[in-house]
């Protein structure tokens, strides 16, 4: 199997925040387009990658959907050179103070910035000594304030700096993990399927704006209608302040999900088809809501069979997200014989077993 | 002033990027070793792990010279590994004044091997709103480096942070005070005949002050200046209005001491080192009298006393993972204690 840890390490090393996914989308397309027939990217930003089957047209299609933007702030507000910056997507503001970041300006600089915490006498009464909600928190580039206002704009995104870091027994930790992992493991799909044939074509899709409001899943399942989509995402590892029932060992194995957001019968299909190529794996139950772009794609247009692979990611929404390579590896084998077994009429055997 | 830029940049970068959590300062002593060992008479290592050297000032033999001690202290705070839980997973401790909310999602290095390691924090889905704001203690934090990773207890990490240059600035995690260390060296480096200086590279500043005090007993100079970093709280008032409690400002020069939490600066030497300053026309503050403190508080009451001043290098966020320092505040800090030290005479100090 390929050595997928150098690029995951370049897509963590770049920005991506929700809306503008970008800098993250070039080198995704870039290390895809060999892999697949036809690199397209759709109106609102995601990729869509198309790798042929083997079937007679037309021929059936599953959508696999990684979401490749990430959560990350905004400048909401300058004084004196210093950024006020408010949330895009799910930030937990107690990981901000001391955390390093690269402010976008609209001058096209990239500036490095560091959060700051303000001292509590610079503070209304009362709140310098506690958790400091994010209106409090602050921004320095280091740059004069003269110089900040040539450069940067109310508006400006701002995201994470902090480089990768490997660290011992095959895991990786960095910002955005969550879900540049799941466009490694697609990636990986995409280089196990080099080697397959498949009947049905794959639209490996990297989506945009899942952290905000699924647009990407939602959007790219309309546009191009797959008989049965896959959604593959980080679930939460066990670790340090996480050891309740919804929490799983790193490195251990894949979570296949089931729930109300997830066809049965598929879920079957990956259970066996893991059990057969001796893929370890676990199962993860979710009540109602996955939050992943499985929710949307299952009711897109008239409803779409849905599936939901996952890897335990540990620290989520931190900037020390953690996960295990071989994990993300194991995701992407079972990914590729999934669909390497799709025979010409799988839909038409999907069955409730009531 | 001797010339200023890449060397004095390239050395403290060099410093900046070691660990030498207070009690464990090896890293650092290493390098001012290695840099002081030319331009110096004498040099030893104490008992606590100070690095304590002389330079004889080279006027004519018989004529009295001042003895200046020279301080600043090698250690930064960080962290001390306490406990094991298993599978790469470690208890720590704090060691210096950190405040705990700048610990969670952060980047460390444990050990003399500097193993990569973080430390995570509960992710937010699974939190309740209370959670969500309050403070995590350290108890309640770990420091995770991977399934199969391995430390030791009592190894000390600290943040993982790179130096860098940014535009006027410099980003570190310990300018606090590796910048004193490069100041002495560069100082040392370029000593002038009229002194006799008295180098003392420090340990355990950060817990007590603890090096100082011995290194000043040992030394027992006419005088002494303690170089340091202090904190710049020069940010907006959040309400509005002006900042009255800065402490002191980044871009106004070296920070002056007056009075700190443990000690009253000696008056001749606060205005000694004004009137060098005006006189030769390098930027300077007073830094607001307060609290906090530095090796000071130990030189001066040291033996029968120490008339000693603190000079300081003021950078923003101290005691976190990234610290902001201007660049011209160090250059205009080492141009004023290179004046200063030409200009010192044994009655500086003689009499009150």
């Amino acid at each position: 199997m390929s050595d997928i840890l150098p690029f995951l390490k370049s897509i963590i090393s770049v920005s991506g925040v929700s809306g503008y996914e970008a800098p993250v989308a070039d080198l995704i397309k870039d290390k895809w387009r060999p892999l697949v027939d036809e690199v397209t990217m759709s109106r609102v930003g995601s990729l869509h990658g198309l790798k042929k089957g083997t079937g007679n047209a037309p021929r059936p299609s599953v959508m696999i959907a990684t979401h490749m933007d990430a959560i990350g702030l905004r400048v909401s507000k300058i004084v004196d050179g210093f950024l006020h910056i408010t949330k895009v997507g799910g930030i937990d503001v107690r990981v901000l103070p001391g955390a390093q970041v690269t402010v976008h300006a609209e001058s096209g600089d990239q500036l490095p910035g560091v959060i700051a915490m303000p001292s509590a006498k610079l503070l209304p009464e009362g709140v310098g000594n506690d958790v400091l909600e994010i209106g409090y928190l602050l921004v320095d580039t280091g740059l004069i304030p003269r110089e900040v206002a040539k450069k940067v704009r109310v508006g400006d995104l701002v995201s994470f700096a902090n480089e990768p870091m490997e660290l011992a027994g095959d895991v990786i930790s960095g910002h955005t993990l969550d879900n540049r992992a799941s466009v490694a493991a697609l990636t990986v799909c995409l280089e196990e399927l080099q080697g397959k044939s498949h009947i049905w074509d794959v639209w490996a899709v990297a989506t945009v704006q899942e952290e905000t409001s699924y647009l990407g899943a939602y959007t790219s399942a309309f546009d191009l209608r797959p008989q049965i989509a896959i959604a593959v995402d980080g679930t939460f590892a066990k670790g340090p302040g996480a050891n309740g029932w919804q929490t799983y060992p790193i490195g251990k194995g894949i979570g296949l999900c089931m729930g109300p957001n997830m066809h049965p019968f598929l879920h079957k299909q990956l259970r066996e088809l893991a059990d057969k190529f001796e893929i370890p794996w676990f199962l993860d139950v979710t009540a109602s809501h996955s939050g992943t772009d499985a929710y949307p794609m299952q009711v897109t247009a008239e409803g779409i069979p849905t599936a939901l692979v996952e890897f335990p990611l540990r620290y989520m929404h931190t900037p020390v997200e953690s996960v295990s390579v071989k994990d993300i590896q194991r995701a992407g084998r079972l990914l590729a014989e999934f669909i390497a077994a799709l025979e010409v009429d799988f839909v038409d055997t999907i069955q409730w077993d009531d | 002033m001797p010339a200023f830029g890449n060397t004095q940049l390239k050395l403290l970068e060099k410093l900046c990027n070691v660990i030498a959590i207070s009690g464990d300062e090896g890293e650092v002593r290493k390098i001012v070793l290695e840099e002081i060992k030319p331009h110096v008479d004498e040099v030893r290592v104490d008992a606590l792990g100070n690095v304590l050297a002389t330079r004889q000032g080279r006027t004519r033999s018989g004529a009295k010279r001042t003895r200046v001690m020279l301080d600043a202290h090698m250690d930064e705070v960080g962290f001390m590994i306490v406990a094991e839980d298993g599978e790469g997973i470690y208890r720590f401790e704090t060691v210096g004044g950190i405040d705990v909310r700048h610990l969670v999602g952060k980047q460390v290095h444990v050990g003399k091997e500097r193993t990569a390691g973080v430390i995570g924090g509960k992710p937010i889905h699974l939190m309740d709103s209370g959670e969500r704001t309050r403070k995590v203690p350290v108890d309640g934090l770990r420091i995770d480096l991977g399934p199969s990773g391995k430390a030791k207890v009592g190894d000390r990490a600290g943040f993982a942070t790179k130096f860098r240059r940014v535009g006027p600035s410099i980003m570190s995690k310990s300018i606090d005070d590796r910048i004193g260390v490069a100041t002495v060296i560069d100082l040392l480096k370029h000593a002038p005949s009229n002194v006799d200086i008295c180098a003392a590279f420090t340990v355990q500043e950060e817990i007590g002050l603890r090096g100082a005090q011995v290194a000043a007993h040992y030394f027992n100079p006419d005088m002494a200046l303690a170089i340091d970093s202090t904190p710049a709280n020069d940010l907006p008032v959040y309400a509005g209005g002006e900042n009255m409690t800065y402490n002191t400002k980044l871009g106004l020069g070296p920070a002056i001491y007056i009075a700190d939490g443990s000690t009253l600066h000696d008056q001749r030497l606060v205005r000694f080192l004004q009137a060098t300053a005006e006189s030769e026309a390098i930027p300077f503050q007073f830094r607001q009298p307060g609290g906090g403190g530095t090796d000071s508080g130990a030189i001066q009451s040291a033996l029968a006393g120490i008339p000693t001043v603190s000079v300081s290098v003021p950078h923003r966020y101290t005691h976190s993972p990234v610290s902001i320092s201007r660049v011209e505040d160090w250059k205009n800090t080492l141009a004023l204690l290179h004046a200063a030290l030409k200009r010192i005479k044994p009655a500086l100090v003689a009499e009150r």
